[in-house]
């Protein structure tokens, strides 16, 4: 019921997403065509329901803002909802709600998706509408769009954050892990006094600079026809100019030179610990054992943490591990929750331990299966819908330049050896980490200790 | 702050050292919406049925595009037979993989995920489900799997004692979400004692303390019986091809003697006048505000007007309520209002998060909207583009397996085939204008309304107060009174 313009947690199918292979090879058609003013487009028909999804990366996130203004990449996203010169406020979402259509956005440190679904006889509208954002949002943006959105995004930030038990922690362990002037170093959601400070100058020159036809990929996937889209979008799109070639951010390479250790008090009834390490961006070699080590880990009841913690020793209402690994770099994290009467000092040494212990032993062989069939089980699902697979598309496309990657992505978790996950056990997890508890207010004698891991 | 539709008329900005494109026009790029060819047809699967010996009833509908299977297991029961210990039933569901037959919760985490299945069970009001999603290579080991924790879960008495644990510990963390918190006091407050929505579907932590082994195998012993199950299977299956194998694995399966428990008499749950109520959060960086009463019956010929004025009220991006909190405000990150369909019916709710300074203010224009809505007729605008948001998007709704078993599931609920979405299109666009207001006020009386307000009260209890919607109260997130 609560709407969309939500800020997606991080990636958004990234690795950790999941086909039950050993066998199953899974194909997804498509054909690719780049305008003359370098939009790019890749199309695939899925005749099984008559319905389709309009997919569109601006390759601009929030990792690419300038000091001063963080929150701004998210902040343009809920401004391209305003208007624009033919689709004046508040056409956009009035238009597509009657066609039967729905549609939503996101932004996360790497780039900003947009995408429209519905009846599949909506393709034009949707195509039109994203066109004249692209080509002619500018002339009706104004101070007030900008000021009302600022409020709606402050009012996510206080939601989803703020009010939110352990909402800061995310944020926190974000400026912990990465040094000050890294893309990943400062949150998507941004800072207030940087939410405060956008001008409507900032909006005209990020357009100019990031949301030209060369900075963006259109995916189209459902029951539709390749040659139709064509026309549609040569038609709609063709004739907005190319902008000057764009500059990414990059990012500076880093090591902790030792562990650093946070307490922060919240409104909770329960401490929970945050282990975070820099680990390897996505889709670099050891990225996909990294997922794998995650999923032994935590992946499931039987899971080394999981059982420990929450089952045998009882210590904790939950634990979990993941690779998060973007464009740019990666990092691993594991969260775990005392249970009523615990303290995080008493979940360390266990957490330490079955560390120590991965990057001693290999995983069992059916550890690893059992891993790698989960995972590729989930990339099974993800085929049944047309929205995630036209997203997958453009994130593949995006990321490895080839837009059918998922034969490839299994294949890079089924490679992985549990010799591999030792080690990235070992190299990865052994190294010098960020330590936060997050502790009932008054009880920072909950907390956890500063120390070494000891891999 | 200034409102957004006046932003409309700035076009006199318009070009401004642009970079943008030259006139569209001047390119032949439409410069208006194009026209939209009809929609395809709304076209639900066919669904097939069958009726095992010991009674449990199996429907099928066949989609091939990928080659997985949905089973959904759906059992009569859930919250609305808790009794007096709320939170039986979907505890309950809860166990069933904690350990069944030989496995160990341990052994039935590593198989599904070895199979590449994902087995999950739940409690609704009126069932308790099991959901196994599989690829089909391995289907006839998952169903093996999905048979041995729905006949033969084996509640030992260190499984429960532990899920009885941390189920104790997640009850205590809801006191830190506000929304959690707005939630329980609203059920609380707007369901009498005794009504089996008072509580909550996860129960308390009275009612959960005293959860052991015995009173979980009574209440399995009584609820898990072939006679009231159904089992729902979609995805790259025929009829012919899963009856065996269910046959195979669920045909022994037998009713006891014992009569299956039965949901109490229905309590009526009346509206009250609208009265505040204020649960204390204090520091918080927003107000959580909750408004409603008691619903309407998912069966009730006023559905699908209900569903038509809803979207205009709170039910889209576009409805009243987020147009005027969100868009035009920018009070909250979002607003809005929906009717939930329960066996009995389940509560109108209208809800959002607001900056605190402003919980006053987005009181009263919840208000006025609760008002305009009963006050004039929709215009024809609003009402095209609710009908054909709600009818043209329903296709969406059966793409994937578990979405399609999902809706079969809903509607059996109430007693309802899935051929009745064959005249669920014709039904909504025949909602009129008068069928909207008609509605309104019928079932959204601004009289007798409750509000649940979970915030800072130091800071916003005296502008709350100053509107005098009704008499105001403290109240804890069991709906008790503070008093101070």
């Amino acid at each position: 019921m609560l709407p969309r313009r939500t800020l997606l947690p991080l990636l958004l199918l990234a690795a950790a997403s999941p086909i039950a292979g050993q066998g199953t090879r899974i194909r997804v058609p498509y054909t690719i065509d780049t305008l003359k003013n370098g939009l790019t487009l890749i199309v695939h028909e899925d005749h099984s329901v008559p319905i389709v999804s309009v997919n569109t990366w601006r390759h601009v996130g929030s990792g690419d803002e300038r000091p001063g203004r963080t929150g701004f990449a998210h902040l343009y996203e809920h401004l391209m909802f305003m208007g624009s010169e033919h689709a004046p406020y508040p056409m956009f979402d009035r238009l597509l709600e009657a066609a039967g259509g729905d549609n939503n956005a996101s932004t996360w440190g790497d780039a900003t998706n947009y995408f429209e679904s519905g009846p599949a006889n909506a393709l034009p509208l949707m195509l039109w509408l994203e066109a004249d954002r692209t080509g002619w949002f500018l002339p009706t943006m104004t101070k007030e769009k900008v000021d009302l959105q600022r409020d709606v995004v402050k009012n996510e930030r206080r939601q989803s954050y703020e009010n939110e038990p352990y909402g800061m922690a995310e944020i926190i362990l974000g400026e912990m892990l990465y040094p000050a002037g890294h893309p990943y170093h400062w949150p998507t959601i941004g800072y207030m006094e940087d939410l405060s400070a956008a001008s409507l100058d900032d909006v005209k020159e990020f357009f100019r600079k990031y949301y030209a036809p060369n900075n963006s990929t259109l995916v189209v996937a459902g029951d539709v026809k390749t040659a139709d889209v064509r026309r549609l979008v040569e038609q709609d799109f063709g004739g907005i100019p190319a902008g000057p070639p764009i500059t990414r951010s990059v990012a500076p390479a880093f090591t902790l030179a030792h562990d650093s250790a946070r307490v922060l008090e919240d409104r909770v009834q329960l401490p929970r610990l945050y282990y975070q390490w820099h680990s390897a961006r996505q889709y670099a070699p050891d990225d996909a054992a990294l997922t794998i080590a995650a999923y032994v880990l935590t992946g499931a009841k039987n899971s080394r943490l999981t059982q420990q913690l929450v089952y045998e020793l009882q210590l904790a209402t939950d634990v979990s591990a993941s690779q998060g690994g973007r464009r740019l770099d990666g990092d691993f994290s594991i969260t775990a929750t005392a249970r009523p009467g615990h303290a995080l000092l008493e979940l360390q040494p266990v957490i330490d331990g079955e560390l120590a212990r991965l990057a001693r032993e290999a995983p069992t062989a059916r550890e690893l299966a059992q891993a790698q069939n989960s995972i590729e089980a989930a990339f099974l699902n993800r085929l049944e819908r047309v929205a995630a697979k036209a997203n997958s598309l453009n994130a593949y496309y995006y990321m490895t330049g080839q837009p059918d990657f998922f034969q490839q992505d299994i294949a890079r978790y089924r490679a992985v050896t549990a010799a591999d996950v030792r080690r990235v056990v070992a190299d990865y997890l052994g190294a010098p980490k960020v330590v936060l508890s997050v502790v009932p207010e008054g009880k920072s004698s909950l907390a956890a200790a500063a120390t070494r891991a000891t891999p | 702050m200034k409102p957004v539709r006046a932003c409309a008329i700035m076009l006199t900005l318009a070009g401004g050292g642009a970079a943008g494109a030259a006139p569209a026009a001047a390119q032949g790029i439409p410069i208006s919406p194009p026209a939209l060819a009809p929609p395809a047809p709304l076209r639900v699967p066919p669904v097939e049925s069958a009726l095992l010996s010991n009674g449990l009833r199996l429907y099928v509908v066949q989609q091939h595009e990928v080659p997985v299977v949905q089973f959904l297991l759906s059992v009569a029961g859930g919250g609305r037979t808790d009794g007096p210990r709320p939170g039986l039933a979907s505890f309950t569901a809860g166990m069933l993989d904690e350990g069944a037959d030989t496995l160990d919760a341990f052994g039935i985490a590593a198989e599904a995920a070895y199979l590449g299945a994902s087995l999950n069970s739940g409690a609704g009001w009126d069932a308790i489900q099991l959901s196994l999603k599989t690829p089909k290579r391995t289907m006839r080991q998952s169903l093996a799997l999905l048979a041995i924790v729905a006949l033969s879960p084996n509640f030992k008495s260190a499984d429960v004692a532990r899920q009885r644990e941390l189920r104790l510990a997640r009850i205590l963390q809801q006191r830190d979400e506000p929304q959690a918190v707005a939630a329980l006091a609203f059920s609380a407050l707007v369901f009498p004692p005794g009504h089996p929505y008072h509580a909550s579907l996860g129960g308390d932590s009275a009612s959960t303390v005293g959860l052991d082994s015995l009173s979980v195998r009574r209440y399995y012993g009584r609820t898990f019986r072939p006679d009231r199950a159904r089992l729902i299977v979609t995805g790259d299956v025929t009829l012919a091809e899963v009856r065996a194998a269910v046959a195979h694995r669920f045909g022994r399966w037998r009713a006891p003697q014992q009569p299956p428990l039965l949901p109490p008499h229905a309590i009526d749950a009346l509206s009250q006048s609208t009265a505040v109520y204020l649960v204390d959060k204090p520091g918080a960086a927003q107000s959580v505000i909750v408004i409603g009463a008691p619903g309407v019956a998912r069966t009730s010929p006023d559905y699908y007007a209900l569903q038509v004025m809803n979207t205009i009220l709170g039910g889209s991006f576009s409805s009243r309520i987020n147009q005027n909190l969100r868009e035009t405000r920018g009070y909250t990150y979002g607003a809005g209002s929906g009717f939930e369909y329960r066996p009995l019916p389940g509560p109108f709710i209208a809800q959002t998060s607001v900056r605190t300074y402003v919980s006053d203010s987005s009181l009263i224009e919840l208000f006025k909207e609760f008002r305009g809505i009963r006050d004039s007729a929709v215009t024809p605008v609003e009402l095209a583009r609710a009908k054909s948001y709600i009818a043209l998007g329903l296709g969406g709704e059966f793409e994937t397996t578990g979405q399609v078993a999902g809706q079969l599931a809903e509607l059996q609920q109430f007693g309802l085939l899935l051929t009745s979405f064959n005249t669920y299109v014709p039904r909504i666009m025949a909602v009129t204008a008068h069928d909207v207001q008609r509605v309104a006020r019928t079932y959204l009386r601004p009289d007798r309304l409750s509000v649940v307000v979970v915030g800072d009260l130091a800071r916003v209890r005296t502008g709350i107060e100053a509107l005098k919607l009704g008499p105001l109260s403290e109240r804890d997130l069991a709906g008790r009174e503070v008093t101070r």
